[in-house]
């Protein structure tokens, strides 16, 4: 049962093949059995789970209108605030955090008829790419243990490459949707900033921060973004704009569509067991009609740099919320305000998190700022300009989503920067606020490879459409762990 | 672009974040790492680029000024680390 | 030496929204601890602001009275620091564009002189909560029902001279907030709060000297002595040799003293930049149109029409226009009644206000609202009444719903203008009374004074005076 894919879940169910309640069982049992060495989950809500899957069934044998995921299990990344449930962020600021109100993805996902069976594990405050940096405990690949998930959904990615569920929410600031997918051999998508509501979605970096699916496919990552996607009058920087039935165009044939091909993505660094698989895409794709252009963009090796300016300044204001006041960790018997505060945040927030406070504030002080904050503000615009005169001539960018599959657990732990580079490919894309998706395309020594897709903004249901091609003439989406 | 370790603690004293005199050297290196990093962006000469704060070109949107809120104290409070006769509680505060 | 005073006035004023600038919670003052703050104005993680119209709205009513620039394009951007009241650690605020821009405030001083305040800005941004101190032993309370009550924050230039010159200002300023209806200027409640920048130097001298930044300043009279009394700090300091610090102070009303806040060793660095979760503000010139066509005349214009059009004196205009709710009254009653100018002003300055003082009620709640009072001016106005028995009359519209005609019939109160009624008791009078219209008649024109009296009394008041005295004189030549 867990080798469906949530489309085919959803036909089961329709069929009556089994219930809802049968399925959520099962994939409860799988999870605690297999979480014990993935640590993908964080809570395991199973309970609500079941009685949630005793509703829907009983929902559809009465018949009337379901939503489009009724009775359907995901998981959401433990950022997305959960009514009663608790919600840590994988921090240990927020180790016994309940809120009081839903994310409003967590909102739509649950009117849609979706049920949660858990929250999955991250990076703390989402910020790492290796989901080393968890309170709870390090997330292992599904395919080798030995080696990480990706950050920061890795509990997301984990899970849903060990197919413990079919899909799973994440959230993507520079890479941390895509990226793990890749790593764990499954298809994830970073939608246009303000697509997604980020209401309840607890902040790295405001301007950056996009919410997205996880799944096996495009097709299934299709049908979670129909129901997460749309307009919400409580996020400023959500877009008012009609919502779209992204499954609706997935068999559209992509017979001359013009994907670029940037000489900066296929320069050094590149792992060339990775590029070989990219040219193997690059045929499947010219096979099904796609032309391909080379293209530039000249600017993207200053996206890193600008990137760990920009998200490190916006989570030092961001962050500065948990202090031990209202919610969250508070220390033992603080002397005074500033002992409160100070031991407060110094106990709750983990190494990299407090790393990057220092680095954004500094960013952000008196004769620092426009060195950095403002400069990196400007390549921003950089940026995104080489995108714009990109797209004036290609519908979408292909590349990779990193620059080599996963590595160890703790080969990358001692330096910092080394770490940032493996968002290389997938940060500028935050940055200009463009959607990106990762394709499984292959894999070296077994361990899953990721095509990245860029596209234009709001061009989601192209980019799922080119994907789910893709994926009907390939299988490596449908490869599972032995 | 070398951080001391002078500059860490004004830092952390800024962010009220306690850093440990044993690990200051150590945040103290790691941000030379990053503000290193962040140095090539010197490479390019942005004087006439103009600084992007958000990433679409969309303007603010505005509310209603209509009052939509019921009184969820108790929700809120229990969740506080400590509290009084409806008062979130910190340490005694002299102005 | 002789010392110039510079004193520069940044004023906070709650906007009159009914919701708050950034969440739907209530900006309603008095409410049982933390009960009006929701998840936005707590700052719990993932919530997010949504500006409120009104908010800007009013700030561009300000603006526009005060001829002020608009921020077309205005940002919101992030100040940040700790503190208890503070949920977020930092406050939503406005830095290198706020939404008004440059401006000027005529003032007039108490001996008349003009005299032209700039404005350096006003800004939208969120008031924190309140710390409380004395209910908790060994710790402080934090309420956060004020946080994320809109503020207009006015800056003004450097410009006052004097402590009077600063308290005029913040007198125009508040009036003015009341005036288009944007603050409503309670000072006990804090909706209004100044905090004044003072420092002094030689006369002549072009520099500015070193500021201090007093704050806590809730009553025109408080902010008057606490720059007074920081003025003779500072001269006091420089002419000991000494140098002035930069700094906050305190001003504490019980001992009329100004007091160093226990500042940390630290400079404040406040990390602005622009708030990632807000978009920047677009000021469309249609919008600024259709609030101009709504705004009200302001007070300055309205004096001057009171003088040019009604002939009241300079004074009495300024008295009618000092808040809009007087001008309207005035107004009003004035087009309704049919009265002077002249009278219907000295009614309500006289008789209204001080029944109003007297039980400490707001014009807004007054027992006896304009269309009410307009008719008494009127029966003043046509002679149904003296003003003496006016006066008696609205002390029973004051405790009661009736109108003046239904009590002037009721109480058969309408003045006697009939000339044979009059004369037939002047003649009754003076037949009761031989001897005093003997001595009259021998040269006691005092007595005059007696008669009048006694027919007033006979007619219980309601004979008109001037008829009366008039009769009078000629019966007891005759």
């Amino acid at each position: 049962m867990h080798k469906l894919t949530l489309a085919a879940m959803q036909r089961s169910l329709e069929s009556g093949e089994f219930s809802s309640v049968e399925l959520c069982q099962y994939l409860i049992e799988r999870t605690k059995q297999h979480n014990e060495t993935l640590n993908a989950f964080i809570s395991i809500t199973e309970e609500q789970a079941l009685a949630k899957a005793k509703a829907a069934d009983e929902k559809r044998s009465a018949g009337g209108t379901l939503g489009s995921l009724h009775g359907l299990p995901i998981a959401h990344k433990d950022i997305f605030c959960t009514a009663g449930v608790r919600t840590s962020c994988g921090s240990k600021m927020l180790e016994s955090f309940v809120p009081p109100y839903n994310a409003t993805v967590v909102e739509k996902l649950d009117s849609a008829g979706a049920i949660s069976l858990g929250k999955t594990n991250m990076d703390e405050f989402a910020m790492g790419s290796s989901n080393e940096n968890s309170f709870f405990g390090v997330v292992r690949n599904p395919w080798d243990t030995e080696r990480v998930p990706g950050g920061s959904s890795g509990g997301s990615a984990a899970a849903v490459g060990g197919r413990l569920v079919p899909a799973c929410t994440g959230t993507d600031t520079g890479g941390s949707i895509r990226q793990p997918a890749a790593f764990c051999g499954i298809t994830g998508i970073k939608p246009t900033y303000g697509r997604v509501s980020r209401y309840g979605m607890i902040a790295f970096a405001s301007s950056l921060d996009q919410g997205g699916p996880l799944a096996a496919s495009a097709e299934d990552c299709a049908m979670l973004l129909n129901e997460m996607a749309g307009f919400d009058p409580r996020d400023s920087t959500s877009i008012d704009r009609d919502s779209e039935d992204y499954t609706a165009t997935l068999n559209q044939p992509i017979k001359g569509m013009k994907i670029g091909l940037p000489k900066q993505y296929f320069e050094a660094g590149l792992d060339d067991s990775i590029a070989a698989l990219l040219q193997q895409a690059i045929k499947e794709l010219e096979h099904l009609g796609a032309e391909f252009v080379d293209i530039e963009l000249r600017n993207q090796h200053l996206a890193v740099p600008a990137y760990y300016i920009v998200a490190p300044a916006e989570c030092s204001s961001n962050l500065a919320r948990f202090d031990g006041v209202r919610y969250g960790h508070r220390c033992e018997d603080p002397k005074d305000l500033e002992d409160l505060y100070k031991r407060s945040r110094a106990e709750g927030f983990g190494r990299e998190v407090k790393r990057r406070i220092l680095v954004g504030t500094y960013a952000l002080s008196a004769g620092y700022y426009d060195a950095f904050y403002v400069k990196a503000q400007k390549i921003r615009s950089l940026i995104s300009q080489d995108f714009s005169q990109a797209f004036a001539d290609v519908d979408f960018i292909l590349g990779p989503t990193t620059p080599s599959p996963a590595f160890k657990v703790g080969e990358k732990t001692s330096d910092p920067v080394a770490m940032y580079l493996n968002d290389i490919y997938t940060i500028p894309a935050n940055l200009a606020g463009l959607p990106g998706i990762s394709v499984p395309c292959g894999d070296v020594g077994g361990l899953p490879v990721g095509m990245q897709l860029v596209g234009n903004y709001f061009d989601e249901a192209r980019l799922l459409n080119v994907a789910h091609q893709y994926q009907t003439v390939t299988d490596w989406h449908t490869r599972i762990p032995g | 672009m070398a951080v001391d370790n002078k500059v860490v603690e004004q830092v952390a004293h800024l962010a009220r974040v306690q850093i440990s005199a044993d690990s200051v050297a150590d945040y103290a290196t790691d941000m030379s790492g990053v503000l290193e990093l962040a140095a090539q962006m010197d490479q390019v000469d942005t004087s006439s680029v103009e600084p992007m704060a958000h990433p679409t070109h969309a303007v603010q949107r505005l509310r209603d000024d209509v009052v939509d809120e019921v009184n969820q104290r108790d929700a809120f409070q229990a969740i506080a680390p400590s509290v009084e006769n409806g008062y979130y509680l910190v340490p005694p505060v002299i102005e | 030496m002789q010392w110039e005073t510079v004193i520069g006035l940044e004023i906070h004023a709650q906007l009159a929204t009914r919701s708050k600038i950034f969440s739907a919670s209530s900006t309603q003052y008095g409410a049982e601890p933390n009960t009006q703050a929701n998840a936005v104005d707590l700052g719990m993680p993932g919530v997010l602001p949504v500006l409120n119209r009104e908010a800007v709205h009013m700030a561009i009513k300000f603006a526009l009275a005060t001829d002020a620039e608009i921020g077309k394009h205005n940002v919101f951007a992030r100040k940040n620091y700790f503190y208890p009241d503070l949920p977020k650690g930092y406050q939503i605020s406005q830095m290198s564009l706020p939404i008004v821009g440059t401006g000027t405030v005529t003032v007039e001083l108490d001996d008349g002189e003009i005299k032209e305040v700039g404005l350096t800005r006003a800004h939208l941004e969120e008031d924190a909560g309140k710390s409380v101190h004395e209910e908790f032993h060994d710790a402080t309370g934090v309420d956060l029902n004020r946080a994320g009550t809109p503020l207009l924050e006015i800056v003004s230039e450097p410009d006052m001279r004097s402590a009077k010159e600063a308290v005029a200002y913040a007198r125009k300023i508040h009036s003015l907030v009341r005036y288009i209806e944007i603050c409503d200027g309670n000072m006990q409640e804090g909706s209004f709060r100044c905090d004044a920048n003072v420092s002094i130097r030689p006369v002549g001298q072009e520099e500015l000297g070193t500021r201090s930044e007093i704050k806590n300043v809730n009553s025109f009279r408080f902010l008057e002595r606490a720059i007074n009394f920081e003025v003779e700090r500072q001269i006091d300091i420089l002419e000991g040799g000494g140098e002035v610090v930069q700094e906050t102070r305190l001003y504490d009303a019980d001992n009329d003293e100004t007091r160093s806040m226990r500042s940390k060793e630290e400079a404040n660095d406040y990390r602005y930049f622009p708030d990632p979760d807000l978009l920047p503000v677009q000021i469309e010139d249609e919008l600024i149109e259709s609030l101009r066509s709504g705004m009200p005349e302001l007070p300055d214009v309205r004096r001057k029409r009171f003088i040019a059009d009604f002939e009241l004196s300079e004074y009495d205009a300024g008295v009618m226009t000092a808040d809009r709710r007087t001008a309207d009254y005035f107004e009003t009653v004035l087009d309704k009644s049919g009265a002077s100018a002249k009278l219907a002003c000295s009614w309500i300055s006289g008789e209204l206000f001080s029944r109003l003082n007297k039980d400490g009620v707001e014009l807004v709640d007054s027992p006896v609202d304009a269309a009410r009072f307009s008719g008494l001016v009127a029966r003043i106005h046509d002679n149904t009444i003296s003003g003496k028995i006016g006066k008696d009359i609205l002390d029973k519209m004051w405790a009661g719903d009736d109108d003046v005609d239904a009590i002037i019939d009721k109480e058969g109160l309408r003045q006697i203008s009939d000339t044979s009624e009059i004369e037939k008791m002047i003649d009754d009078v003076i037949a009761a009374n031989p001897d005093q219209l003997a001595e009259y008649r021998s040269g006691k024109d005092k007595l005059l004074a007696y008669f009048v009296g006694q027919v007033m009394k006979a007619s219980r008041g309601k004979a008109n005076p001037g008829q009366l005295n008039k009769l009078l004189q000629e019966k007891l030549k005759a």
